[in-house]
């Protein structure tokens, strides 16, 4: 065993190694792992992010829900109200309508049992006339008593 | 496996395992199969990660890719710990070094006979397959980080603060400066050799005992070579760390000014 040139030898190539190494060979992988590293990191931020936008959206949509289930409850009130109003004002417009009706019949009722008696008066009077006439006839002139029977129909 | 003029003994079979193909002379020689092999293998790591990292999504990366940047990634988390100053080529020094010395020292785990046997049929006399278990190529690399550790130094503390460092530690007082500067300066100088030393020594012994091993008569071979093997999967990977992370501590205590 002996100290000689390969000794050179070794120490030229290690230093050239080295200096490959070094230029070639460690930037690119290093790169390689620490964008991976940059990329994992953004991942798992991205992904407790996500999660952190998911509570949010869930309480969101829960108070939505909620307001939606107010609203809603709110206009199924306002609905029955309505309705009921509606009712009253049908009920009243016809109980309003049913009088008006019962007046109208109860004026023509009037009206027609007038009618009817007038006429009836001018039957019973041209009737009574006749029997007066008939009894008359027997003892007095039609012409001469004519205006005791005008009398008499204007007095009915 | 004897190369030829050498007899078929234990000990021979040692000694051939052991040498290395080399040329040249004195301490201009060259050991071919050292270099081949561990350049071999850094510029393997260097193609696929090369690779890999051309590669590279952002998105769902593959398993080859995953593989990878689990490997970058540790070699990262090491040094960001141990490293608190900013220095843009401790981190890729650090993963070289260690999937260079992990794929040098894995090479241990191939029976020891397979590739020297396979050359040696095609005319080569000598191979040693495991460039960490030659002294040269260990101190070529803690060599390289002493360098690195002396010019840091000095370029973050200048010369002055580098001179101070030296010499008014552990005492500071100038009478003591001999002291200090003896001592500091073997704590210098030993951290590349227990560097180099460490791994050579923990590789070439695992390799020795392979190699006896592989004397043994081969069916029975396995009762000790599995059990071996497999610890010294662990080896391997604790040796390639800890030269990673004493790389990372040194130039770390380099950057530190005080």
């Amino acid at each position: 065993m002996s100290i000689n040139a390969t000794l050179l030898g070794q120490a030229i190539s290690f230093a050239l190694f080295v200096w490959f190494c070094m230029k070639f060979v460690w930037p690119p992988l290093m790169n390689a792992i620490e964008e991976r590293q940059k990329k994992i990191a953004d991942g798992l931020a991205d992904a407790s992010r996500a999660e952190k936008d998911l509570v949010l959206a869930q309480a969101k949509a829960g108070e939505q829900l909620k307001e939606a289930k107010a609203q809603a409850a709110d206009i199924i009130d306002a609905a029955s109200k309505r309705r009921n109003q509606i009712i009253d004002e049908a009920k009243n417009e016809a109980e309003a309508e049913r009088a008006k009706i019962i007046a109208q019949g109860q004026a023509e009722i009037e009206a027609e049992r007038h009618r009817v008696k007038e006429e009836l008066r001018k039957q019973l009077a041209v009737l009574a006339i006749a029997g007066a006439e008939k009894i008359i006839e027997r003892s007095v002139d039609a012409k001469a008593s004519a205006d005791i029977i005008d009398k008499l129909v204007a007095e009915l | 496996m004897a190369a030829q003029g050498e007899a078929l003994t234990a000990s021979g079979y040692i000694q051939h395992h052991l040498t290395n193909l080399a040329v040249g002379e004195g301490f201009w020689t060259w050991h071919i199969d050292s270099l081949l092999f561990s350049v071999g293998l850094g510029a393997l790591f260097l193609w696929v990660f090369y690779k890999v990292g051309q590669k590279a999504t952002v998105g769902v990366p593959g398993k080859l890719q995953c593989f990878i940047e689990m490997l970058v990634e540790f070699v990262d988390g090491v040094v960001k710990e141990s490293f608190h100053g900013r220095n843009p080529v401790i981190a890729p020094l650090g993963l070289t070094i260690f999937v260079w010395v992990f794929l040098m020292n894995t090479m241990d785990l191939i029976p020891v006979d397979f590739i020297p046997h396979a050359a040696a049929q095609m005319g080569v006399p000598y191979l040693k397959i495991v460039p960490t278990t030659d002294l040269n190529i260990t101190l070529g690399l803690s060599l390289s980080v002493f360098f690195l550790i002396v010019y840091y130094s000095i370029k973050v503390k200048g010369i002055k603060g580098f001179t101070k460092e030296l010499t008014l530690q552990p005492f500071n007082h100038w009478a003591l400066i001999p002291i200090n500067f003896v001592l500091e300066s073997v704590t210098l100088i030993a951290k590349p050799i227990s560097l180099a030393l460490r791994l050579f020594g923990n590789l070439y012994a695992g390799e020795l005992i392979f190699i006896l091993i592989a004397l043994l008569p081969w069916w029975s071979q396995f009762v000790l070579s599995v059990p071996w093997a497999i610890f010294h999967i662990l080896v391997i990977v604790l040796q390639a760390f800890i030269f990673m992370m004493l790389t990372i501590v040194y130039l770390s205590m380099a950057h530190e000014d005080h």
